[in-house]
């Protein structure tokens, strides 16, 4: 389990508990979080649930996959620190995460 | 206007075993998909990805799934209405009038809305007041060469299509090939071209860059680029080129009334009937309580709405379950001997 946090581009906050295993995305569809899209539901088809994940933390993850840094070059505004949601798999290690969900996801 | 018993949205796999199970039932549908072929996600999303959950078949891909579905319909003489998409939908008479943006009109007692996560289109550049400019100086495709020749044209974009469109455009026009990483995706000899043109000084490679302003007021005359640390550079531009794939927008759908949970359709799970008689929905876009988004479900809930699909086209038959193993009236319709 962990504590993940979730801030909008307008610095609005909501913290929400993750069981492991699930993934970001889930954990905040689950949750309602806005501005997680996930249109092609996991699948690294789309690039709806598209974050930008705090540096510390993101270099601390593992890299990831050529077929996601792909999908990212279609996401809107991707940064240095982009991530799909859908990618990052919850662990005690990602407790007390942080991300930013973009302005709009498409 | 064309009368049917059933007007599919959508040609994904679920739309299209959709014609299969009203077929052998003896029902005539259309099919009417925005994309350029059949196949919906499977075939834009992953053509080339394998799929191991489809039931007794261990594993094909999106490609072959679909060529597989064309070949199982194809004793129906199904009518694709490929590159349409639905604008209008409203009752008439105590039928569904239903219309698309060609133009093309059908009256149907039936509806199945098979739309995955609503339509591809491409997706857009991510300016303000960009649209003053799209079909003029800023394009998302590329239809007709002749208008790109001798000019200065930038494309944004790392794989396949503004790859292959850096290559062809090079020969008439000053392209400058622009992504956000140094990176590109796409076949080797492809990349190996392009590295070629860039050593021949034909054509220019900005990485990595992001686009950050339109100069121009009703034409682009240029554009101001930005790397990751703020270095930004012009570059004077006619045309700019982008290519980042596409976009699933549910569209007009979600005007036609129905009750809607988020971005997908509520249904009732006894015949995929949506709250409109008539107007059923199957595959990922509908929603009810323990929905999966798989194929296979979405197989079961055409099976399913087909059923009421033909009590409404035929209100004076009565339905008849039957088996392909042992009717002779489907084997007929399947023109097995």
């Amino acid at each position: 389990m962990a504590k993940i946090t979730f801030k909008d581009y307008q610095g609005n906050s909501r913290t929400i508990e993750v069981d492991n295993r699930l993934t970001v995305m889930e954990g905040a569809v689950q949750n309602e979080i806005p501005g997680i899209d996930a249109d092609c539901g996991g699948s690294m088809a789309c690039a709806t649930c598209h974050v930008y994940v705090e540096e510390s933390w993101f270099n601390k993850m593992p890299k990831a996959e050529d077929g996601e840094v792909d999908m990212i070059d279609m996401a809107f505004e991707p940064k240095k620190n982009s991530r799909l949601s859908c990618q990052i798999t919850i662990t005690d290690d990602l407790d007390g995460l942080v991300v930013t969900t973009p302005e709009k996801q498409s | 206007m064309i009368k049917t018993d059933v007007v599919i949205i959508g040609a994904g796999p679920v739309g299209l075993f959709a014609v299969h199970q009203l077929g052998i039932k003896g029902l005539k549908a259309v099919v009417i998909d925005n994309l350029d072929k059949a196949g919906g996600q499977c075939i834009e999303l992953y053509p080339d990805k394998p799929i191991y959950d489809i039931p007794a078949v261990p594993e094909c891909t999106g490609k072959e799934l679909t060529d597989r579905l064309l070949e199982q319909i194809k004793p129906f003489k199904t009518t694709l209405y490929l590159n349409e998409r639905v604008e209008e939908v409203k009752s008439e008479n105590g039928n569904w009038f239903v219309k698309t943006n060609n133009g093309n009109e059908f009256s149907t007692p039936n509806i199945i809305i098979a739309g995955g996560v609503g339509s591809f289109e491409p997706r857009k550049l991510a300016l303000k007041n960009i649209e003053k400019f799209e079909g003029k100086s800023i394009f998302y495709a590329v239809k007709n060469k002749e208008e790109f020749k001798n000019k200065n044209i930038c494309i944004f974009g790392g794989g396949d299509s503004a790859l292959d469109w850096t290559l062809e455009l090079s020969k008439f026009s000053n392209i400058t090939l622009i992504h956000r990483r140094d990176e590109f995706r796409g076949a080797q000899h492809t990349l190996d071209a392009i590295k070629k043109l860039e050593g021949q000084g034909k054509i220019s490679i900005k990485t990595p860059f992001q686009l950050e302003k339109i100069e121009g007021d009703d034409e682009v005359k240029s554009i101001t680029i930005k790397d990751d640390n703020g270095k930004t550079e012009k570059i004077k531009t006619d045309i700019i080129l982008s290519f980042f794939g596409l976009v699933m927008k549910l569209g007009p759908i979600a005007e036609w009334g129905l009750n809607m949970d988020k971005k997908t359709i509520s249904v009732n799970p006894n015949n995929f009937e949506t709250s409109k008689k008539g107007i059923f929905a199957a595959g990922d876009i509908c929603n009810y309580e323990g929905k999966l988004k798989l194929i296979l479900s979405g197989f079961h809930e055409v099976a399913l709405a087909s059923v009421e699909c033909f009590k409404r086209a035929r209100p004076n038959e009565k339905y008849r379950f039957e088996f392909t193993t042992s009717s002779k009236t489907i084997q007929d319709r399947l023109g097995k001997k």
